[in-house]
C-alpha cells in the first residue's frame, strides 16, 4: 500500500492493549439498603418511590410505594416517619421531608383517582381477616393483590381501627381516611361492618376460611386505682376519642368540662388533652409521673400540644380525685432516673379526669384456639407472623408492643405474603438484606445545598378551636424539590459520574435507566469511580488471583 | 464562573451528568457517544489525572470544533502513554512535537491551516507543565506575543513525571521530588518566587486564559468551550493529580484536585485580554493541611514533629491566592 512521505506502519488502536490486566481490585456496582428503607417498619423502599417522583412521574412513585404500603395519605400524616431519623442527609442539612413527599403522593393518588390494579387471576383460597386496623387492612390488600378472597369482619360499625376511633380529625381528616380505604375494598375485598368475631374457630368453620389474620388491635384502657368521689368524672382516654367519632362537638363539652386533666405521658394523652382544648375546655393539663425527655410522646407533639395551650405538670402522680379538684403528689427522680414520692402534695382544679396509661388488647376471641401463646396480653407471633395455631396470624398492636399504624402495616403486609407462602405449602422467607448505605459510603461533595422545606401549619386560633387539619401539606414544585433533596442512598441515580471520571474510559453508559456496565478489557482498577460516586453505589473487590 | 450553574436537580452542576436535566443541559461527557478523543488502551498509571483531563478538555475542543481538530503535543507522560509506537490512543489527528516546542509546532499547523483556507480546522498545543512553563516556555510565550491562533493546554501535574518525578518550575514549594529532596534544613523543593503560568499568561493580554481541575469538569468544559468560541492566542492550566508523584491512592486523584481547589492552594479561575473574569468559588474552605496531608511528597512535613512553620507557609500562600483571586466568592 501507497504511505505518505517518511510512514512505514498503519497507525495500531491502543484498544489492542487490554490493560484491565493490569487490575489487582476491580468495581462492581450495587445496590446498597438506604437507611430511611431499613427503618421503616413498614418496609416500604422509600429510596425508589423518591426516584420516581424526582423525574415528577408521581403515579409510577406512588404505584410503587403502595407495593409495601396500601395507605399513604393516612401514612404521610400519621406516621412518626422513623425514616427521618435515619436519613443519611441529616448530617448534610437536614433529613429529607420523605413523611411530607409520601403526603402529596397519597394525596395526589386521591385526587386524581388512581386504583389499584387488581390480580389476574384468583387463587380460589379463602381468608378471614379480624379487624379493620391498619393491620388488617394492610393484610386484606396484600392478600386481595395475590388473589385470595378475603373478608374483613369488623366489630365497629366503619373501618379503620384506631385510625378512625382513636387519632383525631385534626391530625387525620376522615375523608383521607374514607378514600384509602374504599380503595383497598374496591379490590374485591368483602367489608362486614358491625360483626363481632366472639369465637374465632367458629368463624372460620361457618365462612370456610382456609386461613386468618388477626389485627383486632389493643382497645381496652388500662386503669390506675385512684380514689375517687362520686361528683368526679373519671374518664378513659380511648372512650373520649373514641365518642369523638361521629358525634356532635356540642355533645362532648359537657362531658369533658371547663379544666380537664389527662393522666398519662404517651401520644393518647397529648391528643386527648389537645381534643379537649378544641372542645373549649379553658385548661387542659396533662399529668405525668416522669420528665418531659422520659415521655413516649413525640417531641413534636408535645411542642404542638404547648402551642396549642395544653399545660403540662411533670414529676407528678394523681393520689386522689376530690369534687372538683384532684390531689397530686410531687415525684422527684433518684439515682436511676426513676421517679419517687416526695410527700408533697397539692390540688389541682379539675372538672374531669382522662386516663390515657395505655390499652391492653381483648383477645377473649381466641378463647378455643389451640397452640396459642399469649405474653403479658401480646400474642406470640414468630417471624412469619403465624401464631402458635397453623394458619392463623397475628399482627399490629395485639402481637407487639411497638405500636404505630406504620408497625401494623408492616406486620399486615408480612403476615398477608406468610399466609400466602402456607396456602401454597411452603414457608415464606424474607428476602436477604444487602449491605447498608451508610453516610460513610457517601461521596456528599456531588449534592447541592438545600435546605429542607417546611410544611404550611394551621393558624394558632383555629387550632385551639376548630377540629381543622394542622399540618399542611406539599404542591407539586415543593414536593419535587423535597423528592430531589434525597441522595439516592446505595442505589444509582445516574449522574454519569462513573462514566465521566474514568481515566480510562471503562465506564460503558447504557442508556436512561439502564445503568451502567464496566469495561473489564479496560478498567485497571484505580476506584476513582467508587471514590466519586455520590451514593456509594460501586465498592472495590480483590480480583481472584 | 463561565457557566449557568444548575440551581437545583438534586447534585446542580456538580456530577458528570444528571438524569434530571435535559440533553443539552448535560456535560460533553455525559454523551453516550461521546467522542473518547483519548482512547481505552492507554499505558498511564492507574487514577492518571492527566489522562483524565485530556480526555475532558479534548472532548470538549472537539465537540465545540465539530470534529475539526488538530493537535500538537509536547512530550512527556501524555505523549509517552499515549502512542507507544506503532498504537495510538487519539482519535483525533495528533501530532509529536519536541519537549519545549509544542507551542511552535502548533503555531505552524495554524499557518497551514490558514494558507490553504481551512478556517474550520482548529488547533490545540498540549503538553505538561515541564513542557510547558519550563522548557517550552519561549515558544509559548512567541505563540502569546503573535496571538497565534492556537489553543494551549498545560497539564500541571507539578513536576516532570514522565522521567521519574523532577522538579519543574511548576512544582510547588516543600514538595519532595527526585531532584528536591526531602533532606537538609530545607527539606523538599524551596521556597522561590513561584512561577504560576497562568499570571504570565495573562500579562501577554490576550484574549482568553483559564485555570481549571480534573474535580470541576462543568467549569473545565465551559472553558474550553469558550476558548475555542475565540480566534487568537488563548491559554488553558489545568490541574491534574499525579498518584505517582503525589503519591496518593489512585482513587483519590479528583479528590486531590478538588482539596486543591477547596483549600485554595490552587486557584481556579478566567480571564480575559488580561483582566480576571471569573473565579469558581470554595464551596467549603478547608485549611491546607487536608492538601497536603494525604500526599507522600508532604509526608516530611507530618513526622513526629509535624513543621508547623512549612505549613504554615504553604498556608499562606493559600490565602494570598483566596484573597488575589477572591476565590471565597460574594457570600462570604
Ligand atoms: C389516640 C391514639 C393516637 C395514635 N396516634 C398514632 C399516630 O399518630 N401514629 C401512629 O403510627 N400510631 C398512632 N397510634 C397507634 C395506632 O393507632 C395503632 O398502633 C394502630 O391503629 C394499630 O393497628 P391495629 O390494626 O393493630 O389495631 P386497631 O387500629 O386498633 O384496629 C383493630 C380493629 O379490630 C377491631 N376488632 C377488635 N376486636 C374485634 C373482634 N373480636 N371482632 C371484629 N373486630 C374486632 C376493632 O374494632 C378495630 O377496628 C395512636 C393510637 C391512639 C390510641
Ligand atoms: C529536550 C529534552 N529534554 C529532556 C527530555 C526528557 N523528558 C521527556 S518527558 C520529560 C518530563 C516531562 O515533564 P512534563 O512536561 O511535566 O510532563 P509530565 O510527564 O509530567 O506529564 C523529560 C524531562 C526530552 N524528551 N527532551
Ligand atoms: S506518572 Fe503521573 S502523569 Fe504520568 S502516567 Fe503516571 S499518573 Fe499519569
Ligand atoms: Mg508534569
Amino acid at each position: 500500500m501507497e504511505k505518505p512521505f517518511a510512514i512505514t506502519l498503519d497507525p495500531g488502536s491502543s484498544l489492542a492493549n487490554r490493560t484491565g490486566s493490569w487490575r489487582t481490585y476491580r468495581p462492581e456496582y450495587l445496590d446498597r439498603l438506604p437507611p430511611c428503607n431499613a427503618a421503616c417498619p413498614a418496609g416500604e423502599n422509600i429510596q425508589a418511590w423518591l426516584f420516581n417522583a424526582e423525574s415528577g412521574d408521581y403515579e409510577k412513585a406512588w404505584r410503587s410505594l403502595t407495593v409495601n404500603n396500601p395507605l399513604p395519605a393516612t401514612m404521610g400524616r400519621v406516621c412518626y416517619h422513623p425514616c427521618e431519623g435515619a436519613c443519611n442527609r441529616q448530617h448534610l442539612d437536614a433529613s429529607v421531608g420523605i413523611n411530607s413527599v409520601e403526603r402529596f403522593l397519597g394525596d395526589e393518588a386521591i385526587k386524581r383517582g388512581w386504583k389499584f390494579v387488581k390480580p389476574e387471576k384468583q387463587s380460589g383460597k379463602r381468608v378471614l381477616v379480624v379487624g379493620a386496623g391498619p393491620a388488617g387492612l394492610s393484610a386484606a390488600y396484600q392478600l386481595a393483590l395475590l388473589g385470595h378472597a378475603v373478608s374483613i369482619y369488623e366489630a365497629g360499625p366503619a373501618a379503620g381501627g384506631m385510625m378512625r376511633f382513636g387519632i383525631p380529625k385534626y391530625r387525620l381528616p376522615r375523608d383521607v381516611l374514607d378514600s384509602e380505604i374504599a380503595r383497598i375494598v374496591d379490590l374485591g375485598v368483602e367489608l362486614r361492618l358491625n360483626t363481632h368475631v366472639d369465637d374465632l374457630k367458629q368463624a372460620m368453620a361457618e365462612g370456610r376460611f382456609d386461613a386468618c389474620f388477626l389485627g383486632v388491635g389493643a382497645h381496652i384502657a388500662k386503669r390506675a386505682y385512684i380514689p375517687a368521689g362520686d361528683a368526679n368524672r373519671v374518664l378513659d382516654a380511648v372512650s373520649v376519642l373514641r365518642s369523638m367519632e361521629g358525634a356532635h362537638e356540642e355533645e362532648m363539652k359537657p362531658l369533658l368540662g371547663r379544666r380537664v386533666v389527662v393522666y398519662g405521658g404517651g401520644n393518647t394523652a397529648i391528643d386527648v388533652a389537645r381534643t379537649a382544648k378544641r372542645l373549649g375546655a379553658e385548661e387542659s393539663i396533662i399529668v405525668y409521673r416522669r420528665t418531659r425527655e422520659k415521655m413516649p410522646a413525640h417531641d413534636f407533639e408535645v411542642e404542638e400540644a404547648l402551642q396549642e395551650g395544653v399545660m403540662m405538670k411533670w414529676l407528678s402522680t394523681i393520689k386522689e380525685a376530690g369534687e372538683g379538684e384532684l390531689t397530686v403528689e410531687k415525684m422527684a427522680l433518684d439515682e436511676n432516673g426513676f421517679p419517687q414520692p416526695t410527700g408533697e402534695y397539692e390540688t389541682v382544679a379539675a372538672d374531669s379526669l382522662v386516663l390515657a396509661l395505655g390499652q391492653d388488647a381483648d383477645l377473649s376471641l381466641l378463647g378455643k384456639v389451640a397452640g396459642l401463646v399469649i405474653d403479658q396480653g401480646v400474642v406470640q407471633v414468630d417471624a412469619a407472623m403465624m401464631t402458635g395455631c397453623p394458619g392463623v396470624f397475628a399482627g399490629g398492636d395485639m402481637a407487639g408492643n411497638d405500636r404505630t399504624v406504620t408497625v401494623a402495616v408492616g406486620h399486615g403486609k408480612k403476615a398477608a405474603r406468610a399466609i400466602d407462602a402456607w396456602l401454597r405449602g411452603g414457608k415464606y422467607e424474607a428476602s436477604p438484606k444487602p449491605e447498608m448505605a451508610t453516610f460513610e459510603r457517601l461521596n456528599t461533595w456531588y449534592y447541592s445545598d438545600a435546605p429542607k422545606t417546611v410544611r404550611p401549619v394551621l393558624d394558632i386560633i383555629r387550632r385551639q378551636s376548630t377540629f381543622e387539619e394542622v399540618l399542611g401539606g406539599l404542591d407539586e414544585t415543593n414536593a419535587q424539590f423535597e423528592a430531589r433533596r434525597c441522595l439516592s442512598c446505595g442505589n444509582c441515580f445516574e449522574c454519569d459520574n462513573c462514566y465521566g471520571v474514568c481515566p480510562d474510559n471503562a465506564v460503558i453508559k447504557l442508556g436512561p435507566g439502564k445503568r451502567f456496565v464496566f469495561n473489564y478489557d479496560y478498567c485497571k482498577g484505580c476506584g476513582v469511580c467508587v471514590a466519586e460516586c455520590p451514593c456509594g453505589a460501586i465498592r472495590m473487590v480483590p480480583e481472584e488471583n | 464562573m463561565s457557566y449557568q450553574p444548575i440551581s437545583f436537580y438534586q447534585t446542580g452542576t456538580f456530577t458528570v451528568g444528571n438524569r434530571l436535566l435535559a440533553p443539552d443541559e448535560r456535560s460533553v461527557q455525559a454523551q453516550v457517544k461521546r467522542y473518547n478523543s483519548l482512547n481505552s488502551g492507554h499505558r498511564a498509571c492507574q487514577g492518571c489525572g492527566e489522562a483524565l483531563g485530556a480526555r475532558y478538555a479534548i472532548d470538549a475542543a472537539m465537540e465545540a470544533a465539530h470534529g475539526q481538530l488538530i493537535a500538537a503535543n509536547a512530550t512527556g507522560c501524555l505523549e509517552v502513554f499515549s502512542t507507544p509506537y506503532p498504537e495510538t490512543s487519539w482519535q483525533i489527528p495528533w501530532v509529536h512535537s519536541l519537549f519545549g516546542n509544542a507551542a511552535a509546532v502548533a503555531t505552524g499547523i495554524a499557518a497551514a491551516l490558514k494558507v490553504k483556507g481551512k478556517h474550520d480546522v482548529r488547533v490545540v498545543a498540549q503538553g505538561g507543565d515541564g513542557g510547558t512553563t519550563d522548557i517550552g516556555f519561549g515558544c509559548l510565550s512567541g505563540m502569546f506575543e503573535r496571538n497565534d491562533d492556537v489553543l494551549y493546554i498545560c497539564y500541571d501535574n507539578g513536576g516532570y513525571m514522565n522521567t521519574g518525578i523532577q522538579r519543574s518550575s511548576a512544582t510547588p514549594p516543600a514538595a519532595r521530588t527526585a531532584t528536591t529532596m526531602a533532606v537538609g534544613a530545607e527539606p523538599g523543593n524551596p521556597f522561590g518566587q513561584g512561577k504560576f503560568v497562568p499570571a504570565i499568561a495573562m500579562a501577554h493580554d490576550i484574549p482568553y486564559v483559564a485555570t481549571a481541575t480534573v474535580a470541576d469538569l462543568r467549569d473545565l468544559e465551559a472553558k474550553v468551550l469558550r476558548a475555542m468560541e475565540i480566534r487568537g492566542a488563548r491559554y488553558i492550566h489545568i490541574l491534574v493529580p499525579c498518584p505517582l508523584g503525589w503519591g496518593t491512592a489512585s482513587g483519590d486523584t479528583i479528590k486531590m484536585a478538588r482539596l486543591a481547589k477547596e483549600t485554595g492552594f490552587f486557584p481556579v479561575f478566567e480571564a480575559e485580554q488580561g483582566v480576571v473574569t471569573g473565579v469558581l468559588p470554595i464551596r467549603k474552605k478547608l485549611p491546607v493541611e487536608e492538601f497536603l496531608r494525604p500526599q507522600k511528597r508532604y509526608a516530611h512535613l507530618f513526622g513526629k514533629q509535624p513543621k508547623v512553620d512549612v505549613i504554615a507557609k504553604l498556608q499562606a500562600l493559600a490565602d494570598r491566592n483566596i484573597r488575589k483571586y477572591g476565590l471565597l466568592g460574594e457570600e462570604h
